[in-house]
């Protein structure tokens, strides 16, 4: 079906499939670019399941509920000198702690890290792609992908699965051509470009803290301690959030890993200056 | 011996050729001759004009063509064929843009023809794109770039080069007439490539059509008027060079 191919013509079920991919399964090796070459079936749905269809079910009152936990905190802002990432590193299954030393912080490559919140495989999975992805693209192009372009790629990939069940908050921080970058990218496509995000359901304490310290001509020092206490705060008062606080900063030549601070010590610690 | 081997795209012969391949190269060489040339702030687009019949509205042939602000190519062979690369790379260009958020670098865009061209040299049912492309154009750190493509999928870039027919007398100028003297300013690229084009142009200015883009500024396709104007330079040059080699032979 050369001319088929040739004309452009799109038969309506594979641009259906575009866009909820619950077809038959087929290798595109074109590299595709509003989503540069993932529609590799690797997550095919196999034909008769509706990923979407399912996921209503259980939402609704009556039914079997199935509530999707975000047990995290993380916390990413931009300063004079960068941008700080913060992240704690509980990793919790219901009730139950499944480990106290997760890694939340994916090194992409050493100008370009993401965060991960929500559920843990698919955060890793879905940025570990990234990861390939931007690896190509440097060895395609001969240069580094800018901070936009890779977290448009995690977006787009977000999008080709939506309303599935997908769970992740992530955030791309890196330092391209342009300066610092820092991408806020969620399970639902959302996008957006901003000076400071917090992510995770420890969010709201993280957002508390950094708001009212935050001053744009901070010192780096200062950006590390409020960085940490962000995140020690939250994991104090939020239950699915605690272990340690890791803490990078974005710079120009590169990322560097601050700190691994227990957040139960630093809590005693400031509990010195709180009362 | 090439009789049994050249019906099929996908058959390579004994000694190595695709003879689809080849032929569609010759296809490139009958169409009219394209000239390239990269200037320091400038990078230039000459095509020999085919005359056009009486009855005929001039200004729908047209062998330059933007591909996006930066870039734009002129080709040599199928004008049908090249239509259709040419709509594939806006529509590639503007999709880079969409994912990307930057325009597309000259060397991305080749990369993405020649990959267009080589995958119809190795599908069944499909014949290869009939024509060679001159891609042109600024990437957005400032630096000018000329790459010349041709029907098998391979890709180089080029300080000046030509395609089509005579393309090999118009290189062979350009060899010879391409100093880092001779592109310095602006007017003087512009002008090489009309003296490259006159050398194989039957009747003069009439039948060129330049395109040129500077940096940071869109694809302009100079008037008649203009070329005219720099012809009749060209003339005088030439007639001033004549006079100082008669004067230097009788003293």
């Amino acid at each position: 079906m050369a001319l088929f191919e040739v004309s452009g013509y799109k038969k309506y079920c594979e641009l259906r499939e575009q866009i909820l991919p619950a077809g038959l399964t087929h290798l595109v090796d074109r590299p595709n670019h509003y989503n540069f070459g993932t529609k590799t079936r690797e997550f095919a749905v196999p034909p008769g399941v509706d990923p979407s269809g399912f996921l209503r079910s259980c939402s609704q009152d009556g039914g079997v509920c199935i509530e999707m936990n975000h047990g995290t905190t993380t916390l990413a802002f931009k300063f004079k000198h960068g941008v700080i990432v913060a992240v704690d590193s509980r990793a919790s299954a219901g009730n139950y702690l499944a480990s106290k030393d997760a890694n939340k912080v994916i090194e992409i490559n050493s100008y370009l890290l993401g965060t991960m919140s929500g559920s843990a495989a698919d955060c890793q999975h879905w940025e570990r792609l990234l990861a390939k992805e931007c690896r190509l693209y440097r060895l395609r192009n001969n240069q580094r992908i800018s901070v936009a372009a890779a977290s448009k790629l995690l977006s787009n990939m977000m999008l080709g699965y939506r309303g599935m069940g997908l769970s992740m908050g992530s955030m791309i921080c890196g330092w391209d051509k342009q300066g610092p970058g820092l991408y806020y990218v969620d399970d639902n496509g959302t996008r957006l470009s901003g000076r400071m995000f917090s992510t995770g359901c420890g969010n709201s304490y993280a957002y508390g803290v950094v708001d009212s310290g935050y001053r744009e001509d901070m010192t780096v020092e200062e950006a590390y301690e409020l960085g940490r206490r962000g995140i020690a705060h939250a994991t104090h008062r939020d239950a699915y959030s605690g272990g340690v606080v890791n803490m990078y900063h974005m710079r120009e030549d590169g990322w560097i890993k601050v700190c691994k601070d227990d957040v139960s010590e630093l809590i005693h610690h400031y509990r010195k200056g709180m009362f | 011996m090439a009789a049994r081997y050249d019906r099929a795209i996908t058959v390579f012969s004994p000694d190595g050729h695709l003879f689809q391949v080849e032929y569609a190269q010759e296809a490139v060489k009958k169409g009219s001759t394209a000239v390239g040339i990269r200037g320091k702030d400038i990078v230039v687009l000459g095509v020999e004009k085919k005359s056009v019949a009486k009855l005929q509205e001039e200004r729908t042939v047209r062998k330059i063509c933007a591909l996006d602000e930066h870039v734009c190519m002129a080709f040599a062979g199928l004008t049908a064929d090249a239509r259709i690369v040419i709509n594939r790379a806006r529509v590639e260009c503007q999709s880079h843009r969409l994912t990307v958020e930057d325009p597309v670098t000259v060397e991305y865009i080749t990369r993405y023809i020649a990959t267009l061209k080589q995958r119809y040299t190795q599908s069944n049912g499909r014949r290869p794109f009939g024509i060679s492309a001159l891609i042109v154009g600024f990437d957005y750190d400032g630096t000018p770039r000329l790459y010349q493509t041709d029907p098998s999928g391979t890709y180089h870039a080029w300080k000046a080069n030509a395609i089509g027919r005579s393309a090999k007398t118009v290189r062979e100028f350009l060899e010879k007439n391409y100093t880092e003297d001779a592109i310095a300013g602006d007017n003087d690229a512009i002008k090489l490539a009309i003296k490259a084009l006159l050398e194989v142009v039957q009747s003069g200015g009439k039948n060129i059509e330049l395109a040129v883009i500077r940096r940071n500024q869109p694809l302009k396709i100079l008037e008649s008027k203009e070329i005219e104007t720099l012809v009749a330079e060209i003339e005088k040059e030439k007639e001033e060079e004549a006079e100082k080699k008669k004067q230097k032979k009788s003293t």
